[in-house]
Parts: structure tokens; sequence; C-alpha cells
């Protein structure tokens, strides 16, 4: 992946494969470190799979047998000397509290560090994808955070949907405004 | 700074569009979002559509939506359009430049750009 903004979308989607209702991305900034965190309460992974989650050779897809998207953020951020660490539980053994939690952690300032991109595209790009989920964005840098909760954006629209192209604009010049205020 | 007025006159605006919507040839366009599309540069395509689409004009007749692996992971990113009535059309190896012509030529003048689609490429 060129892009961090792009393992961002490949590894959310995950959690809306895992049927969440609510799908948080966090992003959390300072001069040395760059933190992702998905957190999903989706139906979650039995034991057994999420020992093997980080293989390429294991996957939930039906076309393939290989599963590229964890192993490519784990490369990702381990290469800056960084970390990444994946919890889940399943719903079978943890009815009020399954969900998943992905964490990466970059070192910003390594040289093998893959920039963020465009991240306002993958926000768009997921929204539009699945206006069903709850979906809340937090990007905090050392100069301020740019934050969006499609919940509140629901109370306005009332029944139009998120997906409509229109509110799908809004939503991204919304963003780009917020990110060009603080950076 | 975008205001939630805005969104909420975007919602005014959409209400009224409802009733225009109903009867028209539905065009769906699917733009393949899994890692290996997302890889291939799906992301930039999928944003074209959604973009062309409004600003043509055509959102309430064509609905861009995404799915998984569609198992031609070497084509990526993989478009497929599906048509009431007619066969389905499948665009590979595609990008937001030709994503803007397939727009133009086909979902409004109603011709497949054929040097883009499955067999040609």
């Amino acid at each position: 992946m060129k892009e961090l903004s792009l393992n961002i979308l490949d590894i959310a989607m995950n959690s809306v494969k895992a049927n969440a209702g609510t799908i948080t991305v966090s992003l959390a900034e300072t001069p040395e470190s760059f933190e992702i965190r998905i957190a999903d309460d989706g139906c979650g992974m039995k034991r057994d799979f999420l020992e093997t989650v980080t293989d390429p050779f294991s996957t939930t897809r039906t076309t393939r047998k290989v599963g590229m998207g964890i192993p490519f953020l784990k490369l990702a951020a381990e290469q800056t000397g960084g970390s990444f660490s994946i919890e889940s539980k399943h719903e079978s053994e943890y009815p009020d509290s399954h969900g998943t939690v992905t964490r990466a952690v970059f070192n910003k300032n390594s040289i093998d560090f893959t920039p963020l991109g465009d991240i306002v595209s993958t926000v768009t790009t997921l929204i539009q994808g699945s206006p069903g989920i709850r979906w809340i964005f937090k990007h905090s840098m050392p100069k301020g955070e740019v934050s969006l909760d499609t919940a509140e954006l629901k109370e306005i629209l009332g029944d139009v949907p998120l997906d409509n192209t229109e509110v799908i604009l809004w939503i991204k010049g919304y963003l780009e405004e917020a990110y060009s205020e603080i950076l | 700074m975008k205001s939630l007025a805005e969104l909420a006159a975007i919602k005014e605006k959409m209400q009224n569009k409802v009733v225009m919507r109903e009867g028209s040839g539905d065009i769906r366009v699917v733009v393949g979002m899994a890692t290996c599309g997302i890889a291939a540069g799906a992301r930039p395509v999928l944003n074209a559509f959604v973009e062309e689409v409004s600003n043509k004009g055509i959102a309430g007749n064509v609905t861009v939506t995404q799915t998984g692996c569609i198992g031609i992971c070497q084509y990526e990113p993989v478009v497929e359009v599906f048509e009431a009535g007619k066969e389905k059309v499948t665009y590979v190896k595609m990008t937001a430049e030709k994503a803007k012509e397939v727009v133009e030529k086909h979902l409004i003048g109603g011709n497949v750009v054929e040097e883009y689609t499955m067999p040609n490429v």
C-alpha cells in the first residue's frame, strides 16, 4: 500500500464484514509517533483464527486462500520500529462485549514510515460503502483535532441516506476544511 | 467553515427529489474494494464515480456501490455496471480518468467503452 490511509480503509473493511454497528477510527499523532486504532463491535474472531490472523495464508475471503490486509499493516508498522496488536472477543464467548481492536504504532521519523496520504477519501469511501454503520473518526495532532461522528449527521439528515452523493461531497468538504484549519 | 445548515439544506433538496426518482431506469456501478482493489487504486476510481455522477446530475438513476473481491485480482481496479435488461459490463484496470469517461460515454451516452472492458485490456 502506498499510503497508510489505504491500509486504514482496508482494515476498516474487516470491521464492516464483521457486521459492526459502530466503527471507530482513531489516529493519534505526536511529533515522533503515529498511532492507528480501529475498534468495532462486530462479531469478533475466535481464538484459533485470531492466532493466525497476521499470517498471509489466513483469510475470510472465499475467492482466494490468501489475505494480505492485516500482514500489510503489521509490516508497515514494524518496518518503522513500531508495533502492531490485534485483540478480539468473539460473540460466542462474549455475547455482550464482542468486537475487535486493531492497533498499529509507527515511528514517524523512520525512513520507512509510509505517509498517511488521502485520509479524507478513506473516510468518505467507508461512509459511502456502509452508510448504515455509525462511523466515528478522530484524528488528534499536536496542533488540534479533526473529528466526525455520522450519528450527528444522521440527526440532521433524517431519512436522507449518508451515501447520497451530495452528502458524501459535503463530508469531504467538511473534513478538508477541518484539516486546512489546523495544518 | 462548512456548516451543518448546509447539510440541512441538502436534506430539504433531497426530500423534494424523491418523487422524481421513481420509474427511472436504474443503473448500478459496483467497485471492488477488497485488499487487492484498494492496493491497485480502487479508492480514487470509486471517488471519481461518486463525484462525476453527482456533478453530471445523474445520481437519481445511477447508484455507486462497493463490493469485496470479485476474484480477478490481477485486473483490479475492477468496476461492474449493471443495468436492467442488459448484460453486465466489466471494466478492468480502471483509473479515475477512465471512470470519468465511463460516466460520460456509458452511463450518460449509453455506449459501453469497449476498450476498457474485460476481454479487451
